[in-house]
């Protein structure tokens, strides 16, 4: 009869899981600089689910849905400046591309960020008014999260021909991924520069921003203690908005960022997998903790990348999983802990 | 961290949740002696079997076999009975339980399919009788894929235990789509065995074959079923076994142990219950009945394949546990007859035959709403309760097919959609987001403070207490 360890035994006799460790020895350099191209994506997002989850202890289910309506966004955006998904890549000089990529992130951003304000305006705030339990948000995220799926799926190709609809959009490919340097044999194109050094800017310019202004610290004490911050004239509602505004910025930013690097992701559902991933990244890293979801995602991209090679292809998305049910058993509050409401005051 | 499923702390009751619809009902039912339930309850049964096979006109699924969608729900009841054991009793929030109802169905697949290297039908599983003989061993592999999930993960909490739970959902539908040599990959695995019964020359396969359409001039209801309502009856007497085998064990010690986890864990280990012990025992139960539940959708629809397992239905199932008021067994039956029917309803409806009329209907539609708002605000105070009450069903009303009509129209502007069933999610997700926010608790939201108590104590509380005096 089957059981577990039978199936375990199965699979390796049957070569459906062969351990390539050879292979990612050899290409362990080009699968770490891969990894944190992918990762740094991953902690864009995971600074979302933990900044909302730090402030209202809620797993905002949409924000995955955040994200793919920002790489919509980042898409029209380039659209409204004259550039059609062609099969070439256009070559318009360093500046210029520099400037329209900064105008799609702008797009890309003011997208997620109204789309997330206006999804905690619609679907949370009513909840809250009436003290409505855990769950009920919970399931209000993943209601809204089907709502915008399928406003995109149906809806969007209706308002506007060709945006949206069953099939991905071809996105437009601004930058050509091009050498710029070879480190430890691995090769270092222009597009993962760019992601790894835009996102890990950003996570810090958040980080910076949560510890050192005002609003941050507003942030801080409503996550350390609703209660008591709202008596000391913090308003909870604002600095709830303004939460929800800065995790749909950054997942503005990721979206653009992911499409540089995965042009064809642009789809109604494109938002789904990298949402749990994201999740993960920030549950690895321990939700609440914006250190955390950058480590989570930067740390999942990247074992995401060898145990690709390790296993195979098509157990990427397993890894992820393995590893996150890993760390929790270990570490039942992520690597580094929650804390940002107990974060220095 | 929170704990999604815990009850909230001391909250202000609002009206609609001290009046819980069914209220009334619920406690005529507790009232009766356990004979005069059975009076009661046989005849319900037995209109709830004769419904597939006499449609009502308006309750009937156009283009759809009803039979089948009601084969669907009970096979979804079965799911909101099992889930309901873990959330709503024990307060686990699971949301990766598609897993086990994978397990199940690819179990009695792996076993029976002509596709699959552990094939048993040639040795020793008699075609006959295979799926009859897999039913066991997909509970047995599912309660043990349960033990093998909880053991690890249930030291983890709330929010925690949501996500890991989730990754194993998909983690089992990603191990179908990829052990390819074991389990035919994405072309999933076919002809998979069900359960032959009633044999003869006109029905080669018997009544539970999909070759069995039924014969719809006939008068004989067990010549008109089709094969869907067949398994429509073999769900409802495996629904009410298990309604019967976990409404026991809800009043007995394990029941009581998963109300104090749920209420409050620490409490409860504080006070000597074992809570690891009883965590694991109602996912063990959760997923053996989820497995059941698979393994019966693999005999109905004899075919398997990853996608029909994804994440999405496990949040449907979560969905019908949560809408038809978690921790009530009735409930989630109901909240599984939503989320079964409801798309299937929609499947290939369209409401208006052209463009302008839909938008004509949609504006009368706006206006109805705006005269009923204006009523409400002018006149809300001087109407009487039942006028107040036939607004608002009124207005629910026009809010419904308002949205149906919107629908409709987008279907008759270029591409994407191509009938009402197509937005089915869309509708689906409004609807959760409405139901949250009038009725978190759920359409019939349990007394669950008093669960704990069990049965007599429940009904010392309802009853004045000469009533109990003189009874006993």
């Amino acid at each position: 009869m089957t059981s577990a360890a039978s199936l375990g035994v199965a699979l390796l006799a049957d070569g459906s899981i062969d351990f390539n460790v050879s292979g990612v020895i050899d290409q362990f350099w080009r699968l770490t600089v891969d990894g944190l191209t992918y990762g740094s994506v991953y902690a864009l997002v995971a600074v979302g689910y933990t900044l909302v989850y730090g402030v209202l202890r809620l797993i905002n289910f949409a924000h995955s849905e955040i994200f793919m309506l920002g790489m919509f966004g980042s898409y029209v955006g380039l659209e409204l400046l004259g550039f059609a998904p062609s099969g070439n890549v256009y070559s318009q000089g360093v500046v210029l591309t520099v400037i329209y990529l900064g105008i799609a992130l702008l797009f890309g951003m003011a997208v997620s960020g109204v789309a997330a304000v206006g999804l905690e305006r619609v679907a949370y705030r009513p909840l809250r008014k009436r003290g409505a339990k855990p769950l009920a948000f919970l399931i209000t995220a993943i209601g809204m999260s089907f709502v915008i799926q399928e406003f995109v799926h149906y809806i969007l190709p209706k308002i506007k021909p060709g945006l949206g609809g069953t099939n991905a959009q071809t996105g437009i490919r601004l930058v050509e991924p091009k050498v710029q340097f070879t480190f430890l044999g691995a090769e270092v194109t222009n597009v993962a520069i760019v992601i790894v050094v835009a996102a890990v800017f950003l996570a810090i310019c958040t980080e910076v921003m949560i510890n050192r202004t005002r609003f941050g610290r507003a942030i801080r004490a409503v996550a350390q203690d609703p209660d008591t911050a709202t008596l000391m004239g913090v308003s909870r509602e604002r600095v709830i908005m303004l939460t929800f505004l800065i995790g749909g910025l950054l997942a503005g930013a990721a979206a653009l960022l992911y499409t540089l690097r995965v042009p064809t992701g642009i789809i109604f559902s494109g938002g789904f997998i990298l949402g749990i991933k994201a999740f993960s990244a920030a549950v690895l890293g321990g939700i609440g903790n914006l250190r955390g979801a950058l480590l989570g995602g930067l740390l999942l991209g990247v074992a995401e990348q060898y145990g690709q090679i390790l296993f195979g292809f098509e157990w990427r998305d397993v890894v992820a999983f393995v590893l996150l049910v890993t760390v929790l058993m270990f570490r039942p509050t992520g690597i580094l802990g929650e804390s940002l409401g107990r974060a220095r005051a | 961290m929170t704990d999604l499923t815990k009850t909230a702390a001391p909250e202000p009751q609002s009206e609609s949740q001290r009046a819980g619809v069914g209220d009334g009902i619920r406690g005529w039912w507790d009232g009766l002696s356990r004979p005069a339930q059975w009076a009661v309850g046989i005849p319900i049964v037995i209109v709830l079997a004769l419904i597939p096979v006499f449609p009502p006109p308006l309750l009937d699924t156009p283009g759809v076999s009803f039979g089948g969608v009601m084969a669907l729900f009970s096979m979804y009841a079965l799911i909101a009975i099992g889930l309901n054991v873990v959330v709503g009793q024990a307060g686990l929030l699971d949301l990766g339980y598609v897993g086990f109802y994978a397990v199940g169905a690819y179990t009695v697949g792996l076993l029976t399919s002509p596709n699959s290297p552990w094939n048993q039908t040639d040795n020793w599983l008699e075609p006959s009788w295979a799926w009859v003989a897999c039913v066991p061993i997909a509970v047995a592999l599912t309660a043990l894929s349960g033990l093998i999930l909880g053991t690890p993960t249930l030291r983890v909490r709330g929010d925690y235990l949501a996500i890991v739970t989730l990754g194993f959902g998909e983690i089992v539908r990603l191990m179908a789509d990829n052990l390819g040599d074991l389990t035919n990959g994405s072309l999933g695995l076919s002809k998979i065995a069900y359960p032959e019964v009633a044999v003869s020359e006109s029905m080669p396969g018997g009544v539970f074959s999909p070759g069995n359409l039924g014969d719809p001039s006939s008068w004989n209801p067990f010549e008109r079923a089709n094969n869907g309502t067949w398994w429509f009856w073999l769900g409802m007497f495996l629904v009410i076994g298990a309604l019967l085998i976990i409404g026991n064990l809800e009043r007995s010690r394990v029941g009581r142990a998963w109300v104090a986890i749920r209420e409050d864990e620490d409490a409860a280990e504080i006070m000597g219950v074992p809570t690891f012990k009883f965590k694991l025992w109602a996912f063990v139960i959760g997923a053996s009945v989820g497995g059941l539940s698979g393994a019966m959708y693999a005999g109905q629809v004899t075919y398997v394949n990853p996608k029909q397992f994804d994440i999405i239905l496990s949040m449907l199932f979560l969905c019908a546990v949560v809408l038809g008021g978690s921790g009530n067994k009735l409930g989630v039956i109901v909240g599984a007859f939503l989320i079964a029917y409801l798309p299937m309803r929609l499947q290939s409806v369209q409401l208006v035959s052209n463009e302008s009329t839909g938008y004509l209907l949609l504006a009368l539609d706006l206006a109805l709403l705006l005269g009923l708002w204006l009523l409400w605000r002018r006149r809300g105070n001087t109407l009487g309760v039942w006028a107040r009450r036939g607004v608002i069903a009124t207005a629910i009303f026009a809010v419904v097919a308002g949205l149906l009509l919107f629908g409709s129209v987008l279907l008759f502007r270029q591409g994407g959609a191509q009938s009402l069933g197509d937005l089915k999610y869309l509708y689906f997700g409004i609807a959760l987001v409405v139901m949250m926010v009038l009725r978190p608790q759920g359409l019939f939201s349990v007394r669950q403070k008093l669960l704990a108590y069990g049965r007599q104590v429940y009904q010392a509380v309802r009853k004045p207490a000469e009533l109990i005096g003189a009874k006993r």
